[in-house]
C-alpha cells in the first residue's frame, strides 16, 4: 500500500510539473527558443507573494491578482528587449542571454532576501497539511489536490484559448510561419511578446503553488527549469496535455524513487527523463523539438 | 577585372602573415618564459598563474564546443567535477596523484564517447539543457560513492604527500604543459581538414553536410574533446584545493564562468577565449570579493554581450581590422576590390 500511496503523491505532484512545464513548451512552440530564465522567474514570483504576505499581510491567492499582471509585463518586455533580439543572432544568441539573465535574477534574489529558504505555507492557514483520508496508508493533500486541478483547467483554459480565441489563432498561425503571417495582417511581434506574457503568467501560477507545497530560496529556479524541461521532454509536448502526462510520469518516477532510496527521488526523476529522450529519439521522434509540427496537427 | 591587369596581381591564398608568424613565436616564447615561473615568481603569483591556466583551458574548451561545434552546454561542469572525482578516486586506488590527474582527464574523455552518442542527437536548447540534466545527474551519483560522503566531500589526500613548495611547482608546470597542450590541438585540428569542416559546421551545419562535411563525427571529436580538456581543468583545479566537494566542482558558476569569458572575448574565434581568460582572471581578482554583485555582474555582462556583440571583443577587432594573430583560417591577398 505504501507504493500506492507513493504513485498516488506522485501523480498529484505531476500537476505542479505540469504547470512549470507549460509556459516553458508554450514559447518554445511559438517563438521556437527555451527560456532559460523560466524557472527563475517562477521562484521570483514566489519571493514576490512572500514579500506580500510577510509585509503586507495579503493572503497569496489575493497576491496573485498583483503579481500575475505584473510578470504578464514582464514577459512582454523581456519578448521585446531580450528574446526577440537574441533569436535573430541565430539559434544558440537565445540560450546564452537567457542563461545570462537566469544568472542575474539569481543573484540578484540572493542579494535581496539572503541565503533562508522560505514557505507560503505558514500564510495558508489550515490548508498546507489538510487533507482527506482515503484509506489507512493514502493520503491526498488538500492543497495537493488543488495543484492538479489548477493545473488541468491552465492546460484546459490554454487549450480552449488557442483554438477558439482571435488570439489564439494568430499565436497558432505565428508558430506555424512568422513570416506569412504578416501577409495576412497579423502582427508576429506582438503575438510573439503576447505568448511571452501568457508563458510568464504559467510560470507566475507555479511559481506560487511551488512557494505553497514546499520550500524555495534564490537558487531554486535552475531546479524548477530543469523539472520544467523534464517534464516537457518526457510528455513529448505533443500537446497541452502531453505535458500533464509528461508532468505525472516525472512526478511518479521521483515518488517511487525517494522510496527507494532517500537519494532517489532527484535521481529517478534524471533517469526518467534519459530513458524517455532516449526511447523517443531512437523510436524516430523527437522531443519536444516537434512541438510546431504537432501543435498545427493538434489544432487543425 | 579581366586583362594583363589581374595576371600581374594574381590573388594569392594565404594563411601566414608577417604579423602571425611573430605573433606564434611570440606565443611560444611566452609559454617558455612562463615555464621558469616557479623559479623566479613568489609562491602567490605561481597560485594566480595556475589559476589563469585552468581558466585558459575552460575557456578554449567551451568555445571548441559552442564557438565551433555550435553546442551550447550549460552542463561543462559535469565533466569538470568527473575529471576531480576521477583523480580522486585514482589516487586512492594507489596511482601516482600526478599521474592521476592526467589519466582521469584521458577517463572521462572516454566516457565522453557513450553520452555523446545519446547527447548530440539533439538540437541547441534541448542539447544546452540536456547536458545540464547530465551534470545533475553525475553529481547526484558521485555524492553517492561512499569515498566522497556526500556532500561532505573528501580531499586529494595524496598530494599532502609532497611539500608545499615542490607541489606548487608541479601542480604549476602541469596546469601550463595542459594549457600549452590543449591549445596547441585546437591550433592545429581547425588548421588541419577537419578544422575546415569545423568551421563550415560552425557557419551552417545543412551546408556542411550538403558538401559532404561528416557532421555527426565531427561534432563527436569535438565533443569529447572538451570533455576531456574541461575534465584536466578539473582536475587541476583539485590538486591547487585539494578538498572535494561535489557541489563546488558540479555548480552551475562555472558554465557562468566559461560563458561569461568566451562571450567577451570571442566567441567562434581562436584568439577570443584566451583574452576573455584574461579579462576574467583581472575582473575575479577586482571584484571577486564583492561576492554576490560580482555573478549578478557576470550574469548581466552575458546578456548583454549576447545581444549587442555575440562576436565578443575579438570578434569586433577581427571585423575591423585584418588582424590574425594565429591564422586557423586562410585569407585572399591581393584580390580584386570590387569583389
Amino acid at each position: 500500500m505504501i507504493w500506492v500511496n507513493q504513485i498516488v503523491q506522485g501523480v498529484l505532484l505531476g500537476g505542479y510539473y505540469a504547470l512549470i512545464a507549460c509556459g516553458l513548451s508554450f514559447m518554445f512552440g511559438v517563438m521556437r527558443l527555451i527560456n532559460l530564465a523560466h524557472g527563475s522567474i517562477a521562484v521570483m514570483a514566489a519571493f514576490a507573494l512572500w514579500m506580500l504576505s510577510g509585509r503586507f499581510q495579503i493572503s497569496p491567492f489575493a497576491g496573485l491578482a498583483v503579481v500575475l499582471p505584473l510578470l504578464a509585463a514582464l514577459g512582454w518586455v523581456l519578448q521585446r528587449a531580450v528574446l526577440e533580439r537574441s533569436a535573430r543572432g541565430g539559434a544558440l544568441v537565445p540560450i546564452l542571454s537567457t542563461f545570462g539573465l537566469a544568472i542575474m535574477i539569481d543573484n540578484l534574489l540572493f542579494q535581496q532576501f539572503g541565503a533562508d529558504t522560505r514557505s507560503l505555507a505558514p500564510y495558508l492557514d489550515t490548508l498546507s497539511y489538510d487533507s482527506w483520508t482515503i484509506t489507512d496508508d493514502i493520503y491526498v493533500g488538500k492543497l495537493a489536490a488543488m495543484i492538479f486541478a489548477a493545473a488541468v483547467v491552465l492546460l484546459g483554459g490554454l487549450q480552449l484559448f488557442l483554438s477558439n480565441t482571435q488570439l489564439g489563432r494568430s499565436i497558432r498561425a505565428t508558430a506555424a510561419d512568422a513570416d506569412t503571417v504578416g501577409l495576412i495582417g497579423i502582427n508576429a511581434r506582438r503575438v510573439n511578446a503576447a505568448a511571452a506574457a501568457i508563458a510568464m503568467v504559467t510560470a507566475g501560477v507555479a511559481g506560487a503553488f511551488l512557494a505553497m507545497r514546499a520550500t524555495f530560496n534564490p537558487y531554486a529556479g535552475p531546479l524548477q527549469l530543469i523539472f520544467a524541461f523534464e517534464a516537457a521532454v518526457i510528455g513529448g509536448a505533443g500537446s497541452l496535455w502531453g505535458t500533464l502526462g509528461g508532468g505525472i510520469l516525472l512526478g511518479v518516477a521521483q515518488s517511487v524513487g525517494a522510496q527507494i532510496n532517500p537519494q532517489g527521488f532527484l535521481i529517478a526523476g534524471h533517469l526518467a527523463f534519459f530513458l524517455a529522450l532516449f526511447s523517443r529519439l531512437y523510436a524516430g521522434k523527437a522531443g519536444i523539438g516537434r512541438l510546431p509540427q504537432r501543435l498545427r496537427r493538434l489544432f487543425a | 577585372m579581366s586583362g594583363p591587369a589581374a595576371t600581374e596581381a594574381a590573388p594569392a591564398v594565404e594563411r601566414w602573415t608577417p604579423l602571425s608568424r611573430i605573433s606564434v613565436v611570440a606565443a611560444v616564447a611566452i609559454i617558455a618564459a612562463l615555464a621558469f615561473g616557479p623559479l623566479v615568481l613568489n609562491p602567490d603569483w605561481v597560485d594566480k598563474l595556475t589559476t589563469l591556466f585552468i581558466y585558459v583551458i575552460l575557456a578554449v574548451m567551451w568555445n571548441a564546443l559552442a564557438g565551433y561545434g555550435g553546442l551550447v552546454s550549460i552542463g561543462q561542469p559535469a565533466f569538470f567535477g568527473l575529471g576531480a572525482y576521477a583523480a580522486v578516486r585514482l589516487a586512492d586506488a594507489g596511482v601516482n596523484v600526478y599521474l592521476s590527474l592526467v589519466a582521469a582527464a584521458l577517463l572521462v574523455g572516454l566516457a565522453a564517447r557513450p553520452i555523446s552518442a545519446f547527447m548530440l542527437r539533439l538540437k541547441a536548447g534541448e542539447f544546452a539543457i540536456g547536458m545540464w540534466v547530465v551534470a545533475e545527474l553525475a553529481h547526484l551519483l558521485v555524492n553517492l560513492d561512499g569515498l566522497v560522503q556526500g556532500e561532505t566531500g573528501t580531499s586529494l589526500i595524496a598530494m599532502t604527500a609532497y611539500g608545499a613548495e615542490s607541489r606548487r611547482a608541479a601542480v604549476y608546470w602541469l596546469a601550463l604543459a595542459a594549457m600549452a597542450v590543449l591549445v596547441g590541438v585546437v591550433f592545429v585540428l581547425l588548421r588541419s581538414r577537419t578544422g575546415a569542416a569545423i568551421q563550415a559546421i560552425r557557419d551552417d551545419e545543412d551546408a556542411a553536410a550538403a558538401v559532404g562535411v561528416r557532421v555527426l563525427a565531427t561534432k563527436r571529436l569535438i565533443f569529447i574533446l572538451a570533455a576531456a580538456g574541461t575534465a584536466m581543468a578539473g582536475a587541476l583545479w583539485l590538486a591547487t584545493a585539494i578538498s572535494f566537494q561535489p557541489k563546488t566542482y558540479f555548480g552551475v558558476q562555472w558554465t557562468a564562468y566559461m560563458i561569461f569569458m568566451v562571450l567577451v572575448g570571442g566567441l567562434g574565434t581562436f584568439e577570443g577565449p584566451l583574452l576573455g581568460a584574461v579579462i576574467f582572471f583581472t575582473i575575479e581578482a577586482w571584484f571577486g570579493g564583492s561576492g554576490v554583485w560580482y555573478l549578478v555582474g557576470l550574469g548581466a555582462t552575458a546578456l548583454l554581450f549576447s545581444l549587442f556583440l555575440p562576436r565578443g571583443i575579438w570578434g569586433a577587432v577581427e571585423s575591423r581590422f585584418p588582424l590574425r594573430l594565429l591564422p586557423v583560417g586562410y585569407r585572399l591577398r591581393g584580390a580584386p576590390k570590387s569583389l
